[in-house]
């Protein structure tokens, strides 16, 4: 099956969000393909607040039959989440548990007024009632491949298919 | 038993019992896994789920303050319940062995066993016999291994060095009697340090250490010159007065670290200790509340470095 441009996607989601966030709005990358989406849409919405980073990995569900992986990298949330317009970006939505594990760790940060999520890819499959307010594009994927974001030279996003199932 | 006791099938870390034989992507595994919970302390709430509904056992059979309260306060940040046991005050005074204390606590479901122990070799022996779903992580036993004293100041120097290729860093003091001074020395070289000294007098510093790849040092002069790192061991009081060294004045003559002899160390060295001080014997005030100092950061990072440890091992 042929895969959408991820950068036709990413143009599609700017469209969507144009409007509808303004300079109090403050953007959170998931790691990592999430924060590389993020660091794009931040640019080309000229959002004014830096952008934040979240790892999940200490929240989430499976640490029971995954233990802890390397790669985690450290979240960082420059500006004070109580009361903040957030919009979470991840780069593919799938079962939703990464973003219900997203949310628990920005509520350890504080309060936000509102909560909204951007995907550059929605492929369906949710376990949890979670939905985007904002998306690139929908994929229909079977269930035991895996849609993973690269990133390419000069930061061309890209996607592709892997055959091991995942849980985004 | 095959292998490493402290690595299941697939290599993975079960329980943290030395540095030694570990392979260097386990070590940086940790350290990069402390960082983000370093990132964690630094939040309003200080707390991950990770480790909720599991029990840790902290089990000290020897005393200790700081490494005991900094392993309670790293359960508590992943959310585990913890029972402190000094053990040296209760069923082992009655005559109970260590691995019927340990089958006790063991069917009050404990999850994770911390200990520490004057005899090297508890903490192996107890992970020998435990349960496969239960993890041992080893405080300090005897003369043997402190691995989480290593490894949280091997963050430390990752902290303000960056990296470990390049450095030069000097262990000080009572090496024979040190299960600190064995752990940093594995630690150092599985990082990739390229220049390890050991530096103490005669008495103090053990026969055949350069087997472990180290560089030894009668002289602070020669010792401490151009290090990055000066890695300061306590005394042990109970040394001094016998027939190892003369007497707590003295030793602070030979191999104290003054300002003066600091001075002979790269000018950014950073000063380690792994606690608790004694003033005017190892080190001088001066050095010790000095610019150079980092010795409160250390104690700092040991809270992430040992969230890192537990969460890594139980989740193995």
């Amino acid at each position: 099956m042929s895969l959408p441009d991820a950068e036709a996607l990413l143009q599609q989601l700017a469209a969507a969000m144009r409007g509808e966030v303004d300079r109090g709005t403050a953007l959170i990358g998931i790691h990592s393909g999430g924060v590389w989406v993020a660091e794009r849409l931040h640019g080309m919405l000229g959002l004014e607040l830096p952008l934040g980073v979240l790892d999940v990995a200490f929240y989430r569900d499976d640490f029971e039959c995954r233990g802890l992986k390397t790669g985690v990298k450290p979240s960082a949330i420059p500006f004070e989440v109580q009361g903040r317009d957030i919009v979470l970006v991840d780069d593919v939505l799938y079962t939703g548990r990464t973003i219900r594990a997203a949310l628990n760790v920005l509520f350890d940060y504080g309060r936000p007024a509102r909560v909204r999520l951007a995907a550059l890819v929605d492929r369906g499959g949710r376990e949890l009632p979670i939905d985007a307010a904002f998306v690139g594009g929908v994929m229909q994927v079977a269930g035991t491949d895996s849609v993973v974001l690269g990133l390419g030279a000069g930061g061309r996003l890209s996607l592709s298919l892997t055959g091991s199932d995942s849980d985004g | 038993m095959t292998g490493n006791p402290q690595l299941g099938a697939s290599g993975e870390l079960r329980h943290l019992l030395s540095i030694e034989g570990l392979p260097r992507a386990i070590l940086v595994h940790i350290l990069d896994t402390a960082r983000s919970f370093a990132s964690v302390t630094e939040r309003e709430i200080k707390k991950v789920p990770l480790l909720r509904g599991k029990s840790v056992f902290n089990l000290f059979f020897e005393s200790s303050t700081r490494t005991r309260t900094t392993f309670e306060i790293a359960a508590k940040r992943l959310s585990a319940d913890v029972v402190n046991l000094n053990v040296a005050t209760s069923s082992q005074s009655k005559g109970e062995t260590l691995l019927d204390t340990v089958a006790n606590l063991a069917a009050m479901h404990a999850d994770l066993f911390v200990v520490r122990h004057a005899t090297s070799g508890a903490p192996h022996l107890i992970a020998r016999h435990v349960a496969p779903e239960i993890h041992v992580i080893n405080a300090g036993d005897g003369r043997h291994a402190h691995p989480t004293q290593a490894l949280l100041d091997m963050f430390t120097i990752r902290h303000f060095k960056g990296d470990f290729s390049r450095l030069k860093v000097a262990i000080v003091g009572d090496v024979l009697h040190s299960r600190v001074a064995r752990s940093e020395i594995h630690a150092l070289t599985t990082l990739g340090v390229p220049e390890v000294r050991v530096v103490g007098p005669r008495t103090l510093i053990p026969t055949q250490v350069e087997k472990l790849g180290v560089h030894v040092h009668h002289d602070m002069a020669t010792g401490l010159k151009d290090v990055d790192v000066v890695m300061m061991l306590r005394l042990q009081n109970e040394r001094m007065n016998g027939a190892l060294l003369p007497s707590a004045q003295e030793y602070f003559k030979w191999y104290g670290l003054t300002p003066a002899r600091l001075a002979l160390a790269a000018s950014d060295a950073i000063v380690m200790h792994p606690g608790p001080m004694n003033r005017g014997v190892e080190i001088d005030s001066a050095v010790a509340d000095g610019a150079q100092s980092v010795i409160l950061p250390q104690v700092t990072f040991g809270i992430a470095v040992r969230m890192a440890v537990m969460a890594i091992v139980a989740g193995n």
